[in-house]
């Protein structure tokens, strides 16, 4: 099989994944009012206008994305596991990377797609004008989506046969996340304040190398997760 | 001139096959050979290892010991080889209900990377009888209709071994009926089939092998010709009973 053969089947798990979402609409409408609701209440326990927010407010960015990515990626192999899917995409001679992967990129858009979603709510909301920042600050989103989707797809398929996977899914995931998030809010605050990316220092660099770090593990031991 | 020696690949040819799941012992030791283009029917009553052996000759699950070769593949160490030449049809259906019909099979059509797939699709469902509803989402389907499909997701890619796991749970009678009928057209001669089930007359009407599994042990294989149909109830219920040790 070639590669662009292998890339067609993982797209075609993507799209397949997509219309089905789209046809539904059940993960992303979760998704997105969690989001806004995290954002919201958030914004009636602190001041907008106080000096001192800037880092309050990444973080009620962050805790929103965090939120809702737990929904995407925890439904994504429950809806798998319905009618036997999973064993059914199993049994094609496609190697495990490539589901693993279209499964990774379905996550991914849903995820990139919501935060973006939550970022213009939370702009609106929290009268934050970007300006510069705002290409940083979806920068640091698809950075975050990424790291977030490698993760949650992994264990999302380690956890979709077990009954209580949602909240085993976060117990799992959000020790590994706290390092994306923690740096994902770094970068934020200082976009927020109106300096450039080069004020985050090292901190986008970080975000870069445990995506990097994460897909690879990801890539590597899906075949052993979603064994029996 | 010397005579040439062949050597007869079975369709499927199982030797030693042990599968341990932490403490239980799901098969103990099944030694099976099924010749090409036979139909072998495996009786068993639940928790026999009926659905492990099936699991494992469609490489879902890895033996802890012995062998089993499919088409002359092993299903550990070519298990994409194995997945090219086997179909599945299960009470599971495998299909996505958000998806029509046709959306289905021409994603798994891509899957098993077919140039044809919805062509091929096309002429299956209009073999099974879907296609005035193959652009209607599979959620909007009866039970029989979706097992019908099921049978297209399962031949789509021409399989040379078809793996039955009791394809006849959840359906009534009048689906069981047009199922036996799809499976009993696919008996060519070319393609070879081996059906699970605890039901013995659907089992017993369409195989020219019978075997019972028991307690994960082969206890019983033979010429479907050879069998008393009427009595063979008896030796089914003898077999188990011998195997559970009362």
């Amino acid at each position: 099989m070639g590669p662009v053969n292998a890339l067609g089947q993982a797209w075609a798990i993507t799209k397949k994944d997509l219309v089905a979402e789209l046809r539904g609409a059940s993960t992303i409408v979760s998704m997105v009012l969690l989001g806004l609701l995290v954002v919201l209440v958030f914004n009636f326990g602190t001041d907008p206008g106080a000096k001192d927010v800037t880092l309050a407010r990444s973080g009620v960015l962050w805790a929103a994305f965090l939120f809702a990515g737990v929904i995407a990626v925890g439904r994504s192999f429950a809806t798998e596991k319905e009618a036997g899917c999973l064993d059914g995409l199993l049994l094609c001679p496609v190697d495990r990377a490539v589901i693993y992967l279209g499964k990774l990129v379905g996550n991914l858009i849903l995820l990139f797609v919501t935060g973006l979603v939550i970022l213009g709510f939370f702009t609106v909301l929290y009268n934050v004008g970007l300006g510069a920042g705002s290409a940083g600050l979806v920068l640091v989103m698809a950075l975050a989506s990424i790291g977030f989707s490698a993760i949650g797809t992994l264990f999302a398929a380690v956890g979709a046969g077990v009954r209580a996977r949602d909240a085993l899914l976060a117990v799992f995931i959000f020790p590994l996340l706290v390092p994306l998030i923690i740096a994902a809010a770094h970068v934020s605050t200082v976009l927020l304040a109106g300096q450039g990316l080069g004020g985050a220092g090292l901190w986008p660099w970080f975000l870069v190398v445990y995506d990097v770090i994460f897909l690879a593990i990801s890539f590597m031991t899906f075949d052993f997760v979603v064994e029996e | 001139m010397p005579a040439e020696t062949h050597r007869v690949v079975a369709a499927v040819e199982v030797k030693n096959l042990w599968k341990v799941y932490g403490h239980v012992e799901a098969l103990k030791g099944v030694d099976l050979t099924v010749a090409e283009g036979s139909f072998l029917t495996i009786f068993g009553p639940n928790g026999a290892g009926k659905t492990t052996l099936m699991k494992v000759l469609a490489t879902l699950a890895r033996p802890t010991d012995g062998s089993a070769l499919v088409g002359g593949h092993d299903v550990t160490k070519e298990a994409g080889a194995v997945r090219k030449r086997v179909g599945v049809i299960s009470h599971n259906t495998y299909l996505y209900p958000q998806l029509t019909a046709m959306e289905n099979l021409a994603f798994y059509g891509r899957m098993y990377g077919l140039k044809r797939a919805r062509e091929r699709s096309t002429q299956l469902l209009e073999q099974l009888g879907l296609a005035t509803r193959m652009h209607d989402r599979v959620a909007t389907f009866s039970r029989g209709m979706q097992q019908r499909l099921s049978v297209a997701r399962a031949l789509l890619h021409e399989p040379e071994l078809l793996l039955l796991d009791e394809p006849y749970t959840g359906l009534d009678q009048h689906a069981s009926r047009i199922l036996a009928g799809v499976l009993e057209g696919l008996r060519d001669g070319q393609r070879t089939v081996v059906m699970t089930t605890h039901n013995l007359q659907e089992g017993l009407e369409s195989c020219d092998r019978v075997a019972i599994l028991a307690r994960g042990r082969m206890v019983f294989e033979e010429a479907a010709a050879e069998v008393d149909h009427s009595g063979f109830q008896a030796t089914y219920f003898a077999c188990v009973e011998r195997a559970w040790g009362r």
